[in-house]
């Protein structure tokens, strides 16, 4: 198998592309003409301040909000999303860092909203959901034990296999991680990790939103930095350290222009 | 991706007999709360409270609010609120009564009490009602104007507007096969009503072994088989105890007389007659189990919660929240016009003041059935129970002679309280 490494070598036409994009609100421009790429197995970290523009970026992808201008490719074709569904329909799923979970419901409803199993008369099949809900827990989180109370009574990280369940059920291609460690305790990040290595040997990308330097740097293979909207520039993880990530993220410069 | 492992399911330590049974403890506080309330009247009322004749009247005044605060629940499980339902029931309740005493009888021309009648009047009043519900959840959810200010708009407008379509007057009577719709005009008779009820068992007994054997079907833990036989036997009990009830009250000999005459018999010496279960309260309890279903079995009930625990989550999830708040208040236009039917059919004639107050008096019942302002919570039994409940305390008030202000400053008073043990209750459990 190839690498994402030597796809890009060798100019394969990435699966995500986001060219040129911009998103103002009322004035402000919250991302100016940045472009990223994603490849198949590659995890892309994207870093910056707080308002740095991410988020916003992210949420363009995922159909939350709507791009002023720019254009997205999926493997080499123009696509339009203009809201959740559409992304869906590219196999783009995401998990949001506000855990779109919605709290009154129990966790196999949450993994299904808006996707439900029905029966042949049009109900919804709650035992049948309960069933895959407990397969794919079994596999994400094995001590996962509260499937008939409401997602409020679990804790943060199961709370986060719930909403990382909802992403691999539906055969993600493109995964979009915002934050997914930011309310877990060491163990349930180093399970998180895991399972970004598992995702990541079955060809899907993904693009990882974090503060966190050292995680950028143990679980990607590259990394976008933004600063004020815009893109600073896009580092193989290979050849820089920390500080190099640091000062882009802190002053804004590439590695080359901070040692200059 | 292959999925290998699965979740085992494990037995969970039962601790008492309600786990076990695997009771809503709320409900069952409520149930003991109507229960105590019924008895109390019935000591202070020397057992006037509970006759069958008193029953009787109180499911059938309980029947109009009921089925509006089914629909309710739904508006205030999505966080939103309807101020215009008892206004809206006064509208269909005009448009009804104007379409079979004037457009049917004269513009049609096929004069008073015609057969087709009683279809043409109901069809336009719930038309007429699913539209103006929808026109409120449009501007909610689309032109994004709070449900608040939409429906106390709609509050004055429906009103006034059934003010204007019949100049105030009343209208009546109205026709006689529409009436069948409201309380004693319109009842099964015993044996009908019996074998509706046998009917009615047996299904709730299918449901509950239904439901069994499908948790069985995915090796989900089930209650054991003494606790299943304990609640089809309550529910049994309940079902056929209500039947009896409503049959052990006699139409009254001077009405049954009427009843003859105008079939042109002679009533038998000493004959009498049970009334049985009404149409309007066959038509709470279709309207209960249909929202009950649409609430936990269909995507749309689903959507409702969802959206009413998390609407950004629902969102994120790919649900339409604007067409679902359409859907949402259309449901409850359409409950309105149900309500108005009911209401309309039970007076004999639409009067100018038809549902007045019953905005608050739905929302009450919802809210003390255990529908959650925030959002998210509420079940469609919990708000029928609660308009019983304000409905028996009022009655209940009346008939010791209580006076009337004092009547409404108990309701009042109650619904507060209810409110405030159902927080506590909530805190208590730990749930939201």
């Amino acid at each position: 198998m190839t690498t994402p490494k030597e796809l890009r070598a060798q100019g394969a036409t990435p699966m995500v592309a986001m060219d040129d994009i911009s998103v103002s609100f009322g004035g402000i421009k919250a991302v100016d003409r940045v472009s990223v790429d994603l490849h198949p197995g590659e995890v892309v970290g994207l870093l910056g301040h707080n308002g740095a523009g991410k988020s916003t970026l992210i949420k363009v992808l995922s159909g939350a909000y709507q791009m002023d201008s720019g254009e997205i490719r999926i493997n080499g074709d123009k696509v339009e999303i203009t809201n959740p569904r559409d992304a869906r329909s590219h196999n783009i799923e995401t998990i949001y860092q506000t855990l779109a979970l919605a709290d009154n419901l129990d966790a196999a409803s949450n993994l299904f909203l808006g996707r439900e199993i029905v029966t042949s008369t049009g109900l919804v099949n709650d035992a049948a959901m309960e069933a895959e809900c407990r397969k794919i827990m079994g596999r994400l989180n094995p001590n996962f034990r509260k499937f008939n109370e409401p997602v409020s009574a679990l804790s943060g990280g199961q709370r986060q296999s719930v909403a990382i369940a909802r992403a691999v059920y539906f055969n993600a291609r493109i995964l979009i991680m915002d934050e997914p460690t930011a309310a877990l305790g060491p163990h349930e990040t180093q399970m998180v990790a895991e399972l970004i290595q598992q995702l990541k040997a079955q060809g899907i990308g993904i693009f990882l939103i974090d503060h966190d330097v050292h995680a950028v740097m143990q679980l990607c293979d590259r990394a976008s930095v933004m600063k004020n909207g815009q893109l600073v520039g896009t580092v193989d993880i290979e050849d820089v350290t920390d500080d190099d990530l640091l000062s882009m993220i802190i002053l804004g410069k590439k590695p080359g222009e901070a040692a200059a | 991706m292959t999925v290998t492992t699965s979740q085992p399911v494990t037995p969970q330590n039962k601790r008492n007999i309600f786990q076990q049974l695997e009771l809503d403890v709320r409900l069952l506080g409520m149930i003991g709360a109507f229960i105590i309330l019924c008895i109390g009247f019935n000591l202070v009322t020397d057992g006037r409270f509970l006759t069958p004749r008193n029953i009787f009247n109180l499911t059938i005044q309980t029947v109009s609010v009921a089925i509006m605060a089914s629909g309710m629940v739904f508006v205030i499980v999505t966080r939103h609120i309807d101020l215009s339902v008892g206004a809206l029931l006064a509208t269909c309740s005009a448009v009804m009564a104007m379409t079979q005493t004037e457009f049917v009888p004269h513009v049609l021309g096929l004069g008073l009490n015609h057969p087709i009648t009683w279809i043409v009047a109901v069809g336009v009043g719930l038309v007429t009602g699913t539209l103006i519900g929808a026109f409120h959840g449009w501007m909610i959810g689309y032109l994004t104007i709070p449900a608040f200010i939409v429906t106390l708009g709609g509050f004055l407008v429906w009103r006034n507007v059934a003010w204007y379509l019949t100049d105030g007057q009343t209208i009546g009577p109205l026709d006689s096969t529409f009436m069948m719709f409201g309380g004693t005009n319109g009842t099964l008779g015993t044996s009908l009503s019996w074998i509706l009820g046998l009917v009615a068992t047996v299904l709730a007994l299918l449901v509950l072994w239904n439901a069994r054997r499908a948790k069985l079907a995915h090796d989900f833990p089930v209650k054991p088989v003494w606790a299943e036989v304990v609640m089809g036997l309550v529910v049994s009990g309940a079902i056929l105890g209500f039947v009896a009830v409503l049959n052990a009250y006699d139409i009254p000999t001077r009405r049954l007389q009427r009843m003859f005459e105008a079939r042109g018999d002679v009533m038998p010496e000493g004959l009498t007659m049970g009334y049985g279960l009404p149409i309007s309260v066959l038509i709470l309890i279709a309207v209960a189990i249909v929202m009950t279903v649409v609430a936990r079995r269909t995507r749309l009930g689903r959507y409702i919660f969802a959206t009413g625990g998390n609407p950004d989550a629902a969102e994120l999830s790919g649900i339409n929240t604007r067409l679902l708040t359409v859907k949402v208040f259309s449901i409850m236009g359409f409950l309105c016009a149900l309500s108005a039917v009911v209401a309309s059919a039970r007076l004999a004639n639409h009067s100018n003041d038809i549902g007045t107050l019953d905005e608050l008096r739905v929302i009450a019942a919802a809210v003390i059935g255990g529908t959650a302002l925030s959002g998210g919570f509420g079940t469609i039994y919990g708000a029928i129970l609660g308009a019983l409940i304000m409905q028996s305390l009022q009655s209940g008030m009346a008939m010791v002679g209580v006076d009337a202000p004092f009547q409404n400053i108990v309701v009042g008073a109650v619904l507060v309280a209810a409110v405030f043990i159902d927080i506590v209750y909530r805190k208590r459990v730990g749930a939201k």
